[in-house]
């Protein structure tokens, strides 16, 4: 590959994800100046450098979006469109708290027993939708939808009725202090440490790429994503596959709130994030469904929730309106890469036209 | 799309039913729900099952899903999945609300409408226009309305208060309703008070009688209008005709010089008019003004209405009443809930009974271990949790399509990609 063409793809790599930041900042601006407040003042919360304290929950919060996005992303690899993250990460959140508070076993092995009871809870509560979808034909997207809401309902009937009274909610009972991981801190105690389990999800990153480009399951994935007709031809059992990845998509999802966790939460109850497996589906669309991609998204979304706290008091406007910037930033970019992808292809058709008509000429 | 796996084939015959036989088909289950209920109520001695004010409620609690579900429908008979229903409901309450402060409910209306159309329009652009998945962008859309109606109420609403409403951060309460008829003179009394008498049969006739004509918002008409309306204009005009063979086969529509891109967006932004209604309508009639995220779910629920209808205006009513009913449960106390779980054991038994008639051996065991289990769980116990409740509606949800989806038969391009010139 000659550098021409080397530049060539890396511009259209990167002008969709351009187009879209350039798009979203305008349409903030815009509802920013309709709302009556200065955009320069906007500007100036969102860019401000941030301090050690924001840099700290910036990784944090990363680390759960991207393990959210990730989850989503093994599904859409191959057309499989998972919403149900968000009950699925709850129903585990919930499950692997229970079974850590009760200190079962000592220390780190409960850790590891958590982890475990996280991934297998997401992945039965994913399994029933695939299950439904290979043997009844029901659409994985209205069944997690339903499945979401059915988990959000059963937790906090258990919660409710099971839970430890604490405060005006109700809790599980926090991990024993020795499960607990003290994290990194890089810079003053009071400024915040980087979670322990952060590392759980930079492996997880690396353990799906590694399976998604380098093994034949990845391989049979991507294929029946991109031609699920030539799968099938290729001798790829596709009903298996919507189980599995399925499966897989639950496991990763069950590990979400497992940073968090053991890194501070302690036990499930009010601090406990909600809609992250949304954010997730948001940032794995935003990241093309590849791991380095939805890195960059996960920082993303973290930079701009985390920014976006003091926007009330300098510049009197609501942090929600971030929302409306990852709201279209997302659509943004699927229509950039969209739009960027036809013009590439009618470019490498004239091409060949030209060359064609060059042979001809000679 | 999304990867499909093949199912069965649907029974030949089923789509040339002629009018007479669906029309009665729709008869005889309303007056089997009717006997049914109506038996419930007898066997339970619990009244509040189908009292004039449960009735009410539940009609109450339909219209919105109706509405989301025939939204769903227009669309989707184009070929476009509109997942950002929600969002689009989402955009109709936060429109509805606006407009009724300043201008009153009719134009708060018409104000929830032009919101949705405005979320179709996204929707329509990223999908028709630039070939965008249309479940991705769905989601997309629905993202921003959350954001969009979150941050526009605190913007717009938080320093409101004056006699035509009282505004916070994330609501705005007390905003005139639209005109409510308060009773048909002769019959609302008539009816209320037969129904009063708890007779077998007749007086659930009466109930539904009174729910009718006791209170009812004229937006609750209109929206039961709006379903013969989508059947009339989906089935009875050439512009439906044109509209539901985009959905069909659009190379083939093409051909025949109709314009696909046309009718795609027509349907996609009727459909977001009929989502941001049904969001006008749950900040105007439902409950009494704006608050956030308010939709909670009906754009998806409407969407499982309308697939549990089959892609048809009549369908998608019975679909919605179910999940309007037992969305209303959930205001209930938990006598009648539980008083439910016997109706839901008969029915599930009856199925079963079907099934194993027609030799459907498996599916129909299942049910009736089912049906068996809620006959149990009505036996042994004196109360639902009220968290159960709420679960119902997404529970039934799951449990009819996966007994009954292979009875479906969505429009055949629905959810694919379309550009035109691509029929060659």
């Amino acid at each position: 590959m000659n550098a021409a063409k080397i530049a060539r793809s890396v511009t259209q790599a990167l002008l969709a994800p351009l187009i879209a930041v350039i798009v979203s900042a305008a349409v903030t601006s815009v509802v920013v100046v309709v709302a009556g407040a200065s955009v320069s003042d906007f500007f100036d919360v969102m860019l401000k450098l941030p301090s050690h304290r924001n840099v700290v929950n910036i990784v944090n919060q990363s680390s759960l979006i991207f393990l959210a996005a990730l989850a989503a992303a093994i599904g859409f690899r191959m057309n499989l469109f998972n919403i149900g993250v968000e009950g699925q990460y709850t129903l585990a959140a919930y499950a692997a708290a229970l079974v850590a508070g009760q200190a079962w076993f000592p220390g780190k092995v409960n850790i590891l027993v958590a982890l475990i009871v996280a991934m297998v809870v997401g992945a039965v509560w994913a399994g029933i939708a695939g299950l439904l979808k290979v043997t009844r034909g029901v659409s994985e997207v209205i069944s997690t939808i339903m499945l979401n809401a059915i988990a959000g309902t059963i937790v906090g009937y258990l919660l409710s009725n099971h839970g430890q009274q604490y405060g005006q909610g109700r809790r599980t009972t926090p991990i024993p202090e020795s499960s607990q991981l003290s994290g990194w801190t890089p810079w003053a105690a009071g400024d915040g440490s980087i979670w322990t389990l952060v590392v759980l999800a930079a492996l997880a990153g690396v353990v799906m790429s590694v399976v998604i480009n380098r093994t034949r399951f990845g391989f049979d994935l991507r294929a029946t994503g991109a031609n699920e007709d030539a799968a099938v031809a290729s001798g790829v059992n596709v009903k298996q596959m919507v189980v599995v990845s399925m499966v897989i998509s639950g496991a990763i999802a069950g590990l979400i709130w497992m940073p968090a966790l053991f890194g501070g939460a302690d036990y499930y109850g009010p601090p406990f994030q909600r809609t992250l497996g949304f954010t997730g589906i948001a940032v794995a669309l935003l990241g093309r469904n590849r791991p380095l991609g939805i890195f960059f998204g996960a920082v993303l979304f973290a930079w701009l929730s985390e920014q976006a706290n003091p926007l009330g008091l300098i510049a009197d406007i609501s942090p929600s309106v971030v929302q409306i910037t990852q709201g279209v930033v997302v659509l943004a970019v699927v229509i950039a890469y969209e739009v960027v992808r036809r013009w590439t292809a009618a470019y490498e058709q004239r091409e060949l036209r030209t060359a064609l008509d060059k042979e001809v000429a000679a | 799309m999304t990867t499909t796996v093949a199912a069965p084939a649907p029974a030949p015959g089923r789509e040339v039913a002629d009018r007479g036989s669906k029309a009665r088909r729709y008869f005889l289950i309303g007056l089997a729900a009717l006997f049914s209920l109506a038996a419930v109520r007898v066997i339970t001695g619990v009244q509040e099952v189908d009292s004039p004010g449960s009735l009410r409620a539940a009609i109450i609690a339909t219209c919105p899903i109706l509405l989301a579900a025939l939204g769903g429908l227009w669309s989707e008979r184009a070929g476009v999945v509109n997942i950002g229903l929600e969002g689009q409901m989402l955009l109709g309450t936060w429109g509805g609300a606006f407009f009724t402060y300043y201008y009153g409910p009719w134009v708060g209306l018409a104000g929830a409408i032009a919101f949705g159309v405005l979320g179709g329009v996204v929707h329509a652009l990223a999908t028709v226009t630039f070939g965008v998945d249309h479940i991705v962008s769905g989601v997309a859309l629905n993202l921003i309305a959350v954001g969009l109606t979150t941050f526009l109420a605190e913007a717009f609403f938080s320093d409101l208060d004056s006699e035509f409403g009282h505004g916070g951060a994330q609501q705005l309460t007390g905003i005139q309703k639209p005109y409510t008829i308060e009773k048909i003179p002769g019959i609302s009394d008539a009816a209320a008070s037969l129904s009063d008498k708890h007779w077998f049969v007749v007086s659930d006739v009466a109930s539904t009688v009174a729910a009718l004509t006791t209170r009812i918002s004229l937006v609750t008409i209109l929206v039961f209008a709006l379903v013969v309306f989508t059947g009339w204009a989906l089935w009875r005009t050439r512009f439906g005709l044109r509209l539901r063979s985009c959905g069909e086969n659009p190379e083939a529509a093409e051909s025949l010089g109709i314009n696909v891109i046309m009718h795609k967006y027509a349907a996609v932004l009727i459909s977001g008019g009929f989502a941001g209604l049904g969001g006008g309508y749950l900040a105007l009639v439902s409950s009494p003004g704006f608050h956030t995220n308010q939709a909670n779910g009906r754009g998806y629920i409407g969407l499982a209405a309308m697939i549990f209808g089959n892609w048809r205006p009549g369908g998608a009513l019975l679909g919605s009443g179910v999940f309007g009913y037992t969305d209303s449960l959930r205001l209930r106390d938990s006598a009648t809930i539980h008083a439910m779980l016997l109706f839901v054991g008969f029915w599930l038994l009856v199925f079963a009974a079907w099934r194993i008639y027609k030799a459907r051996r498996t599916s129909g065991i299942v049910l009736g271990v089912f049906g068996l289990l809620f006959l149990l769980w009505f036996a042994l116990t004196d109360e639902v949790p009220r968290d159960f409740t709420s679960m119902t509606p997404y529970v039934t949800t799951l449990l009819v399509l996966a007994f009954a989806s292979q009875r479906l038969r969505m429009p055949k391009a629905d959810g694919k990609i379309y550009r035109k010139g691509s029929a060659g």
